[in-house]
């Protein structure tokens, strides 16, 4: 029949709008229960997954929970329990980047020699496409991922590539982002370095009684190693050789 | 409530592909059999392709010319393959609509400049992807009836996907690139080359002279077109550009249409706006590394095209999938597979006039939907969750709950509703219903597939012919609608996702405990040499990844096959002779997405 579409359309929105008025009728509206007051109108908002009526969330005023896997921009964490960082400039977060945002200068000692310290790390936010792979890689749990999602600027460089300093937050800051996770990773963290201490201690007492063992042998220690390593040359030599000799 | 709903028709049982390939090699004593890795084909001289199609279409029964695609051999590193062969090879994935399972595979050596015959006259589907093949790899398809660029435009110089061919800011040819680690001297791309000197044009080529030839679009595609012989009134045909962006604003899309009065007389698609060249940078991506750019294909469905991509490597590589992370990814492809659905109807009704309101209540369940991915792979659209063997994570505590919820009470609920509300509607009906017909057959013939097909009547769903994942344990239909018009197109959609659900109810009560990855994981995968093709029934059709392996830490090669590109042939042949206000929505019950089309 003509007109019935019509109707049934604005049933829907009838509907709608008696819903959202019914919700906004109780002293605080379903949909912001359990949201957190920042005060100043400023609401974070968790939204039941049973809300009926307005689903809306007046953004920037009001902001939706962010679950705590979202991600975003990766940084780098600060570990404030050794006072140093965690990252060793070992570069898998480079290797594995997808768009390759990620470029990491490694850290010298006053010798030149290169230290397990990345001198700068610069992430390129324009380009990250926030795939988490340098989080899901990361041996030493160094890099996680930022839910600040509000990086709006006027102009894109230097501002929206991150430089080490930038990028950098303390551990408790993460703890308080991803608290599940860091449960589980302190957790594992603690069993891991309990481990290495037990390994390690078995290695001093292996140690000293090897120590004493070769005490009581008076064996020319250094001596020994010293052909080890000739042999080791030798060796290398040799197979130079044969192989200039294939190469003919 | 449409009142006809066609029961899921029976497969006649899965293709004898070795028995296929046998007859071809009856016919073709020259042809001859490889194997490469997972992968089985027959290599066929370029003047015995149309025989060889020929005799698979109809003595085969593969009437589905699902893919076509290339392969430049120029810097294989592999062992299997001899050094000295030609340097192409023009590769076509057929498959049977009646009998559903694997596909036949045909290869074809050609070298550089020498000609191929077109396929379009026995499979005219293949006429989208030979112009891809030509944009990219610049192979001359002999016969094509249009053959001309379709991705780039006329001023650029050279075929990307050639191994030997460098964009702009070449760096290297694989990642991970050198200059990131340990001393990082990368250099912005904006800093090596100035402003300007970037473009460069072929040799005999002028950008200031240029105009874009009409020409190409015919005069009329339409047999019961008179072009103003008729009896009464002398009339002259226009030729209109809809968009690039109008058509609704699915994205950048074109398309130029020559018009009598207010009839369509001819229409060309016209695409390529959003092309980054996505192949390209995935062969130099790492096999990992492909996984979130496949994100970004159809960015609707993110969670389909992974279970794509990571089908195809799987496959070349051996991997089993835990049973959780199986059900998993079912459970997040039918989440999409709503999404996707819900978003279509939608813009159906978009495209119809009923602006913005239609589609804004269509989606509201869909935030609840991408609620549910956000928790559980931390993104809402761009999720990147799959892995090789398995999913990234396991999910977190309370979703469950909520997805049963959704999937239980709102989903149900709110497609009820969107029928309730859309499906009897007066607009809705008289604006579908008849609009946009082109038969079962054609569609076939035109390599179209998905919603499409089976809103023809074709009951062509790869969940259920070639079943990957865990599907075979659900108990769902295909449903199918016999008028092929857009009506139909649009309730195809609220059946399937009303299928979706049960699907999704079905394997969250199902959903087991256990591993969610095998193998070792870790971040380079060396699959062994070889080449596969793996592809999951997308919400758009068939999305299907074709790989090869050359043993090492990139793909060689790096294909997909996007449905919304290939579905794109069938827009001329069900537009011309109806109005332009039905082009458009024509166009929208097709769904496209151009991060897909364009790739």
């Amino acid at each position: 029949m003509f007109g019935t579409g019509l109707l049934k359309g604005l049933g829907v929105t009838f509907k709608h709008l008696v819903d959202t008025y019914k919700d906004d009728m109780q002293s605080t509206p379903a949909r912001y229960q359990g949201s957190d007051d920042r005060g100043k109108g400023l609401k974070v908002i968790d939204q039941p997954v049973d809300q009926e009526g307005l689903l809306t969330i007046q953004y920037p005023e009001e902001r939706r929970l962010l679950p705590e896997r979202f991600r975003y921009i990766p940084m780098l964490i600060w570990d404030t329990e050794t006072d140093e960082e965690r990252c060793t400039a070992c570069g898998i977060c480079a290797k594995v980047c997808p768009p390759q945002c990620i470029w990491i200068t490694r850290a010298t000692d006053e010798a030149g020699k290169p230290v397990t310290r990345p001198q700068d790390f610069f992430i390129d936010a324009t380009i990250c496409m926030s795939c988490n792979y340098c989080v899901e890689f990361c041996p030493f749990d160094a890099i996680k991922m930022d839910h600040d999602a509000e990086l709006a600027s006027f102009e894109r460089f230097p501002h929206l590539v991150y430089d080490k300093g930038e990028l950098t937050v303390p551990l408790d800051y993460y703890a308080a982002l991803w608290p599940t996770q860091y449960a589980e990773e302190q957790e594992r963290r603690a069993q891991e370095a309990a481990e290495a201490r037990a390994k390690e201690e078995a290695k001093a007492a292996r140690a000293t009684t090897k120590a004493v063992k070769k005490e009581e042998e008076e064996a020319p220690a250094p001596e020994a190693k010293l052909s080890r390593a000739e042999e080791l040359k030798q060796k290398a030599m040799e197979r130079a050789r044969q192989r200039r000799a294939a190469q003919g | 409530m449409s009142d006809i709903v066609a029961p899921t028709a029976t497969m006649a049982g899965p293709l004898d592909v070795a028995g296929t390939l046998a007859l071809v090699q009856e016919a073709l004593p020259d042809a001859k059999p490889v194997s490469a890795g997972p992968t089985d084909y027959l290599e066929v001289a370029p003047d015995q392709l149309i025989e060889a199609l020929q005799v698979l279409r109809d003595q085969g029964g593969c009437d589905l010319l699902s893919s076509i695609t290339c392969t430049d051999y120029l810097s294989y590193q592999g062992r299997a393959r001899a050094k000295d062969g030609p340097r192409f090879e023009v590769v076509y994935h057929l498959y049977s609509t009646a009998q559903g399972g694997d596909c036949v595979v045909l290869h074809v050596p050609v070298d550089d400049g020498e000609p191929l015959p077109t396929a379009t006259p026995v499979y005219p589907g293949a006429n989208l992807q030979e112009r891809e093949v030509w944009d990219l790899y610049g192979l001359v398809f002999e016969g094509h009836p249009n053959l001309r660029r379709i991705l780039l435009w006329d001023g650029f110089e050279g075929h990307p996907m050639r191994k030997d061919w460098h964009e702009a800011y070449y760096e290297e040819d694989q990642k991970p690139f050198r200059s990131r680690h340990p001393r990082a001297d990368f250099a912005r791309s904006e800093d090596k080359v100035p402003w300007g000197k970037n473009t460069r044009y072929p040799a005999d080529w002028d950008p200031d002279d240029w105009q874009e030839p009409v020409t190409y679009v015919p005069v009329s595609q339409d047999p019961r077109h008179r072009n103003g012989t008729g009896d009464h009134l002398s009339t002259e045909s226009v030729v209109v550009n809809l968009g690039p962006h109008h058509p609704s604003t699915h994205g950048v899309f074109r398309m130029v249409v020559r018009i009598e009065g207010e009839t369509v007389i001819a229409l060309e698609p016209d695409m390529g706006y959003l092309h980054r060249n996505h192949e390209k940078i995935g062969e130099r991506n790492t096999w990992l590394m492909n996984m979130p750019f496949t994100d970004r294909l159809d960015y609707i469905n993110s969670m389909s095209n992974n279970w794509g991509y990571a089908l195809a490597v799987e496959k070349l590589m051996g991997l089993e999938v835990p049973e959780r992370a199986e059900y998993l990814r079912v459970i997040m492809a039918e989440l999409s597979r709503i999404v996707n659905h819900l978003w279509s109807i939608g813009f159906i009704l978009n495209d119809l006039g009923a602006l913005q309101t239609p589609a804004l209540y269509a989606i509201e369940e869909r935030e609840m939907i991408l609620d549910l991915f956000e928790s559980v792979s931390g993104a809402r659209m761009m999720c990147n969750y799959l892995r090789f063997g398995g999913v990234h994570r396991d999910l977190p505590a309370g979703w469950a709950e909520r997805a049963r919820y959704v999937a239980h009470e709102r989903l149900p609920r709110a497609l009820d509703q969107l029928d309730d509300l859309l499906s009897g509607n007066e607009i809705v009906n008289t604006r579908g219903r008849g609009v946009g017909y082109l038969s079962a057959e054609q569609l076939i013939s035109l390599s179209v597939t998905g919603p499409m097909i089976r809103a023809a009547g074709v009951p062509y769903d790869i969940r259920r012919c070639e079943p990957y994942g865990v599907y075979d344990r659900f108990d769902f239909d295909i449903p199918t609608l016999p008028h092929s018009d857009v009506y139909d197109r649009y309730y195809i959609r609220l059946l399937e996702a009303r299928e979706s659900v049960r699907i999704v109810q079905q394997a969250l009560a199902g959903l087991p405990e256990g591993d969610i990855l095998a193998g070792k994981g870790g971040y380079v995968f060396r699959p062994p040499e070889g080449e596969a093709y793996g592809r999951v029934e997308g919400p758009k059709g068939e999305l299907g990844f074709y790989l090869v392996s050359d043993g090492k830490p990139n793909p060689y090669r790096y294909h997909i096959r996007a449905p919304s590109y290939i579905n794109l042939n069938a827009l001329a042949p069900m537009t011309v002779g109806y109005k332009v206000a039905d082009a458009i929505v024509i166009l929208g019950a097709i769904d496209i997405v151009l991060g897909e089309v364009d790739r």
